[in-house]
């Protein structure tokens, strides 16, 4: 018989080295491993999070330090294991649960909203749920409408979780091993996009504040609120804005629920302007949610009405040009600061 | 000896035994006779007090009571430990009482009290208790059974990653015949079995699901002319044995022998309870469709006057120590009642203590402290 093709192999994480820069991938595999290292009630629990090491590679090998019950291969029923994992963490454990899409979790929806985020509450406060529900979500590369969902919007009204979206390598190790020592339930955003983004991490104790947005750049004229995938679209504008004169200022939201209010109204008392650029849709997305908030409470301190640059509210297409329609793009983002800051409206949405 | 598998109904009164002397293992002893008896009562005086209060406006929304299947919750819970786990759905009370929560809580709790055993925050289908190892209270059929199966692999966890040989526990879940179409129920199943967890599926068949029928609802497998749960257990690698749930002993003996199997390490156990709810769904249900001769058939095999019955002809109790259980019972009754009564309303600036076990998760104010500090 004919030789087999031969199977590319996946790469593993690359070797431990000071001051190396890592991929993202490899961030939360380190922090899932210190962390499991530091807490042997901390597990994984997800579909092919054992022996194919997680279909983003963040739980490559683990099973071979930790074993198969601490790294559990799950059978495909999102519902049930989700649920044993609420068990599980208000019986003593710290299970991290993976949804290999986050879209997939929307079968475990009952879960998450009954049992995850309200189970402490409709206890009397005798059950806590010390779990972290994280996987990819964000639209990719022409995955298609059911891949390319952002479950943020979708969880963000749930009482009792918080929401997380991390965007770099360094920020994706701390606040991953914050979420896992965090003893509320923490929903964990990562996206598809951004799994092979270098950078530098920190050490086994740097964890970081699950409740504090990042300043990514410092500026003076517009307060651009952004996270996940859309950060790095927004520092590409800026690359533009910057050569026409601007001075944005750049901040990752990071916690989606609770959002930072001391960072995000000093920002605004500094810059007078708020654009928001976010991947959900339009209609109920994080972004409407902060544009409410923002209108409630800094009013006085607006120039001009907030302005939302969120995905179209369709389903995301496969073909390449509709998909793009869809989400932001760097253009836009220029577009719309150079209207802000020069008086003049911004269209945004479909009509 | 214990029941065969499959063979478990026994309709026929049991032959009458010998005191508990016998020395057989499948004897029950006159103080778990009285224990199992007084259990029962309590679980129909309260419920039969329930309807009282809610009928009086001192309970609302919706009720769901127990009456007629005492049998399960005492045969069952009274056979498990301190640190065993019973994980329940929305008819809970008699699970809760069963697993030791005082009544006077869970009047307390029904009635919105901040004294409730969750503070009343939870009400009457979200019972609580993590000192007693309840697990809840569920409102939607079938999302406690993952729970369920999530406290027994703690336990598988603890024994076999952690290297803790006291890791015993054993993890009741309870819920119905309608619950037994849910995909919840078999995706446990089988990770139930999958990972060998200590876990007892107690299916409560009282046959109707609101209004609709066991029959109407759940087609037989291949050459049956009906339905059986119990017969859903082999096909997930676990023994499935139909009981007959009118029978505390039945239910008890059945429950001992899953119990020791999951405790021993060997695995999952589907019990399949026949039993029967003599009210209505809830409270609110007008019962209709459930015909008259359905009900009276399940009248006469009311659990409690069938094994106070066999109490008295085995002589393991007088009448008088059987009266005088009684009153006791009646007596814890009327006691929650009035501690209920006499218990505060929850005050407002407990709206927000338990949203998250951590108040950091309300997040950040503009002066950069959490705003949790601000209530302090």
């Amino acid at each position: 018989p004919a030789a087999a093709a031969p199977v590319r192999a996946r790469r593993g994480p690359a070797p431990a080295r000071a001051g190396k820069e890592i991929l993202l991938w490899e961030a939360l595999r380190e922090a899932t491993d210190e962390e499991m290292e530091r807490d042997p009630t901390v597990l994984v629990m997800g579909e092919d999070v054992g022996h194919y090491g997680g279909s983003y590679k963040v739980t490559y090998d683990l099973y071979k330090k930790f074993g198969e019950m601490r790294l559990l291969d799950t059978p495909i029923a999102e519902n049930g294991f989700l649920g044993m994992g609420v068990g599980a963490a208000m019986t003593g454990l710290r299970p991290i649960v993976e949804g290999m899409n986050m879209g997939f979790l929307l079968l475990a929806f009952n879960q998450i909203s009954n049992n995850c985020g309200m189970l402490h509450y409709t206890s009397g406060g005798q059950y806590k749920v010390p779990m972290v529900v994280r996987g990819p979500g964000g639209v990719g590369r022409q995955l298609g409408a059911e891949h390319s969902q952002r479950l943020e919007s979708y969880f963000q009204s749930i009482p009792g979780v918080q929401l997380v979206a991390c965007s770099t390598p360094r920020n994706a190790k701390a606040l991953l091993k914050a979420a896992i020592r965090s003893d509320n339930p923490v929903i964990f955003f990562e996206h598809v996009l951004l799994y092979n983004v270098k950078g530098e991490v920190g050490g086994a104790d740097e964890v970081q504040c699950l409740e504090r947005a990042e300043v990514v750049r410092p500026g003076t004229d517009i307060s651009i609120f952004t996270y996940s995938r859309m950060r790095y679209v927004v520092q590409q504008a800026v690359q533009t804005l910057v050569e026409k004169g601007y001075d944005p200022e750049v901040i990752d939201l990071v916690s989606l629920k609770p959002f930072d209010l001391e960072t995000i109204s000093q920002s605004i008392k500094k810059t007078h302007k708020v654009l928001i650029v976010e991947e959900c849709m339009r209609t109920g997305g994080i972004g409407s949610s902060l544009s409410a908030i923002i209108n409630e409470k800094y009013m006085e301190d607006l120039d001009c009405e907030v302005v939302r640059l969120s995905s179209q509210d369709v389903p995301t297409s496969y073909a390449y040009e509709l998909e793009a329609a869809t989400i932001v793009q760097a253009d836009q983002v220029v577009d719309a600061v150079d209207k802000m800051c020069t008086g003049q409206k911004v269209a945004v949405g479909a009509f | 000896g214990a029941p065969r598998r499959g063979a478990a109904r026994c309709r026929a009164a049991a032959a009458v035994k010998e005191p508990a002397a016998s020395g057989s293992s499948s004897a029950l002893s006159r103080e778990k006779a009285a224990d199992l008896y007084k259990d029962m009562l309590l679980g129909r005086g309260f419920e039969d007090m329930c309807a009282q209060m809610y009928y009086r406006g001192k309970m609302f929304g919706f009720v769901h009571l127990y009456n007629g299947q005492e049998a399960v919750s005492s045969g069952v819970i009274r056979a498990l430990r301190e640190d065993d786990f019973v994980c329940s759905t929305y008819r809970d009370h008699v699970h809760a009482l069963s697993k030791g929560v005082p009544a006077d809580n869970v009047m307390a709790e029904l009635f919105g009290k901040a004294t409730g055993i969750c503070r009343g925050q939870g009400g009457s289908m979200h019972m609580f208790s993590e000192p007693h190892n309840m697990l809840g209270g569920f409102a939607f059929i079938g999302e406690g059974i993952p729970v369920a199966t999530g406290a027994a692999f703690q336990t598988a966890y603890r024994r076999r990653v952690l290297g803790d040989e006291a890791a015993d526990q054993v993890t009741c879940a309870f819920f119905g015949d309608g619950t037994c179409n849910n995909g919840a129920f078999y995706e446990c199943l089988n990770m139930a079995s999958l990972y060998k967890l200590p876990i007892i599926f107690c299916v409560e068949n009282n046959l109707w699901a609101i209004g609709m029928d066991h029959r109407r609802a759940t087609a037989p497998s291949m050459g049956d002319s009906k339905p059986h749960i119990w017969k859903k257990g082999e096909p997930f690698g676990m023994p499935g044995k139909l009981v007959d749930g009118m029978d505390v002993e039945a239910v008890h003996a059945a429950a001992n022998e899953a119990i020791a199997r999951a405790r021993a390490g060997e695995g999952p156990t589907l019990l399949e309870f026949e039993t029967y709810r003599f009210r209505g769904h809830s409270l609110a249900d007008p019962d209709e469709l459930r015909k008259p001769e359905e009900k009276e058939l399940f009248a006469k095999r009311d659990p409690l006057p069938a094994f106070k019955k066999k109490l008295l002809a085995r002589g393991v109790y007088t009448e008088e120590e059987l009266k005088a259980m009684e009153k006791e019972v009646e007596a814890v009754v009327e006691a929650s009642v009035e501690f209920a009564d006499a218990s505060p309303r929850p005050q407002e600036n407990q709206l927000l203590e338990n949203v998250f076990a951590d108040p950091r998760g309300f997040g950040i104010g503009e002066d950069g402290r959490y705003l949790y500090e601000r209530n302090m």
